[in-house]
């Protein structure tokens, strides 16, 4: 069981830790507490590390807690004082953090799934097509018209999925920024197929992970179509440099 | 401790244990549902490996009639296979979700199983004889030379070797977008529903090839999804009524005559939230993940995070009872979110009609009196209805002394730590109960471990 404190940062430095005992850590402010949360709560909705589909109500649960935390953030205003103070940096820090935070927990509790949001929201959009093509003769109604244009979408675009991966990426270091107070709801939009294979080989990389993301990848790459497979080549190129960045601050 | 006074209480001893003694667990081995036939007689449990084994119960002793037969391996087989979605690229995991048994009708016995996208409607049915004294083949098969056959026979059943088969009778597939939580039998045992995150669809066991929508809380735009259908049952006794749970800790009572979509509830049972206990977790310990009729169907019982509660169909603005499964891990409740173990889903039951149980003034028709749901470090608990006591009890093989009566677990909380009591912070969190299933007739339970099935029964005199 976990007998750990939060991290502490500096400017809770008004505790008084004098007088506690070696090895109790200080209990950190409510804020702290909140944001803490509130990271955490946003790496578990971007890790996804599966070729299975996630658990939705599990992410319908975490996205729940995170607007929240979001709305509660707001009426204080703390919302708008993080975003003034944090400056890029030490909010690609602060992802990279829970980011460990989560995974050492994960490893202690192998075989749970993180929810692939992406694929959540990828639900969004194809899930008008699975309606039609997974149904058969149901008392709803048929939409195939719509189903043709969803799969063309799907299927054909790799250059597509190479822009999305970017902007993706970019909106997961936005939501950390708070640009907008609707940024929870921009995570949910547009939000592709592609962005979850960012966080996979993200963490496969970042560590040795007993899961072997990499490995489940290259399973999940090599029967299927070439298409997804050049798209994966291409998206592994932008991850070597993105990593490197990260890395490196 | 249990029982409708006079002193009948239940005295629970370690009976069986089935599965690999290994610490170290194979994942398909993993166990995703239990379930007992409605005789009893028969004990089914599915695995993440999308295997299903039945057991079946021993014929009663004559020379031991103080004790109930024991459960052994009856049949196994492999009910669901991985598949790959290519619309998706994901896979879908041929983990059993749920099994639900018909009642027997003829000698052969049926089950269905499903997994997160399919449901199928298995055949078991037994064979011990087998026709011989064919005119035209030897015994091996072989033809005969017809030139040597100089007289003719009529073949005769001789008795053989007990063979249990297991055949997929139905296949229902391709009606769920979403993952697949529960399904239900009706009533009438023509028709069952089956539910997923969004949608609850209603078939018919013959029919595999339309089903009908009846639920469906999916908004126009998925990025108002807020909440998420958790669990569904038929009424016991009113085949046009069922009950739907969701992720925000309400259940909605439904009745098919109103409407061909009930997407209107007819009752929406909620209990209004207690602001002292308010916290960022609040909801998610909320979401109901399991929901049960008692025996009359007059009363129904939900499971949340931390607790079970019974509520009266007939009051829809509180439960009539409620029971803490574990309260010391409210304030856990952070580091039970990091781990992912706030996401656990447990199940309930009740107890069956045994009448040691003893019958009661809350409803004489009803004898659901007793609830049984599973917790962390492989404990599980009970809590009488009627005594209002409670008992802790933990699985486990150090306890394997057949009729030797199981000593109830106590967690300490906070402060000191008495003698004998465990510790929250040494509790193991890997260590879960998620699936119990109690025998319909008699004190006979089954407990599942991560991959060991448990079968404990009451000291009989």
């Amino acid at each position: 069981m976990f007998v750990r404190g939060l991290k502490r940062k500096c400017f809770d430095g008004e505790e008084d830790i004098e007088g506690t005992l070696a090895g109790i850590k200080a209990i950190p402010s409510y804020n702290l507490q909140r944001q803490s949360l509130l990271d955490m709560s946003l790496v578990k909705l971007q890790l996804c590390h599966m070729l299975v589909e996630p658990n939705l109500c599990r992410s319908v649960l975490i996205a729940n807690t995170v607007r929240q935390i979001q709305e509660e953030m707001t009426q204080d205003g703390t919302w708008q004082m993080i975003n003034t103070q944090s400056t890029g940096q030490a909010s690609l820090d602060r992802l990279v953090s829970t980011d460990i935070l989560c995974r050492s927990s994960r490893d202690q509790a192998e075989g749970k799934h993180g929810p692939a949001y992406g694929t959540f929201s990828k639900d969004f959009e194809s899930d008008q097509a699975q309606d039609s093509s997974e149904t058969m003769s149901t008392a709803s109604s048929v939409q195939a018209p719509r189903n043709l244009q969803s799969n063309v979408w799907e299927m054909e675009n790799p250059q597509e999925n190479k822009g999305n991966f970017q902007k993706s990426l970019d909106q997961i270091f936005e939501t950390l920024e708070n640009k907008s107070p609707n940024s929870v709801e921009d995570l949910f939009s547009e939000v592709d197929n592609s962005y979850y294979d960012l966080d996979t080989m993200l963490t496969g990389m970042m560590s040795n992970s007993k899961m072997g993301h990499c490995d489940s990848l290259e399973t999940f790459s090599s029967p299927t179509n070439t298409a997804s497979n050049s798209n994966c080549k291409s998206d592994l190129n932008d991850l070597d440099h993105i990593v490197e960045i990260l890395v490196e601050s | 401790f249990l029982g409708a006074g006079g002193g009948n209480d239940i005295q629970w001893c370690f009976s069986q244990v089935k599965g690999a003694v290994d610490d170290d667990v194979a994942e398909a081995d993993i166990i995703s549902t239990v379930e007992f036939n409605h005789s009893g007689e028969l004990l089914a449990t599915g695995d993440k490996g999308g295997r299903v084994v039945i057991f079946q119960q021993e014929q009663e002793n004559k020379t031991q009639p103080h004790s109930r037969g024991e459960y052994n391996v009856y049949s196994t087989f492999q009910s669901h296979e991985p598949e790959f979605d290519y619309l998706k690229s994901l896979e879908i995991e041929e983990k059993i979700n749920k099994i639900r048994w018909l009642p027997q009708k003829n000698a052969a016995q049926f089950l269905l199983s499903t997994n997160d996208k399919t449901i199928k409607l298995w055949k078991i049915s037994e064979r011990d004889k087998r026709p011989e004294g064919y005119n035209l083949k030897e015994e091996d098969g072989r033809y005969r030379d017809p030139t040597t056959v100089t007289t003719l026979r009529v073949p005769v059943f001789r008795p053989m070797d007990l063979m249990v088969e297991a055949s997929p009778r139905r296949i229902f597939a391709n009606a769920h977008t979403y993952h697949i939580n529960s399904i239900s039998i009706n009533s009438d045992y023509e028709t069952y529903l089956s539910a997923d995150d969004l949608r609850i669809n209603l078939w018919h066991l013959e029919i595999t090839d339309r089903s009908f929508n009846i639920v469906d809380i999916k908004p126009a735009n998925m990025e108002e999804l807020t909440e998420v259908i958790t669990a569904a049952e038929f009424h016991p006794n009113s085949c046009s009524t069922f009950v739907y749970s969701s992720s925000k800790g309400t259940i909605r009572l439904c009745d098919m005559r109103a409407s061909a979509l009930c997407d209107r509830h007819s009752k929406l049972f909620e209990e209004p939230e207690d602001p002292s206990n308010r916290s960022f977790f609040s909801e998610i310990i909320s979401s109901i993940s399991d929901v049960k009729f008692s025996h009359s169907g007059r009363y129904m019982m939900t499971r949340d995070y931390l607790s079970v509660k019974i509520w009266d169909l007939n009051m829809e603005n509180r439960p009539v009872e409620t029971y803490q499964v574990h309260e010391y891990l409210r304030s856990k409740l952070c580091s039970l979110y990091e781990n992912d173990c706030i996401f656990d889903k447990f199940e309930c039951c009740w107890n069956g009609s045994d009448r040691q149980v003893g019958f009661l003034p809350l409803c004489t028709s009803d004898y659901s009196l007793i609830v049984m749901t599973g917790s962390y470090n492989n404990f599980f608990r009970m809590f009488d209805r009627n005594t209002k006591r409670d008992i802790t009890l933990e699985a486990s093989r150090e306890n394997n002394k057949p009729r030797t009566v199981l000593k109830p677990r106590k967690v300490c909380a906070s402060g000191k730590r008495k003698k004998d009591e465990i510790s929250v912070d040494s509790l193991d969190f890997n260590k879960k109960i998620l699936h119990t299933a109690w025998h319909p007739k008699e004190n006979i339970i089954a407990v599942a471990t991560t991959n060991n099935l448990y079968i404990f029964q009451d000291k009989m005199n």
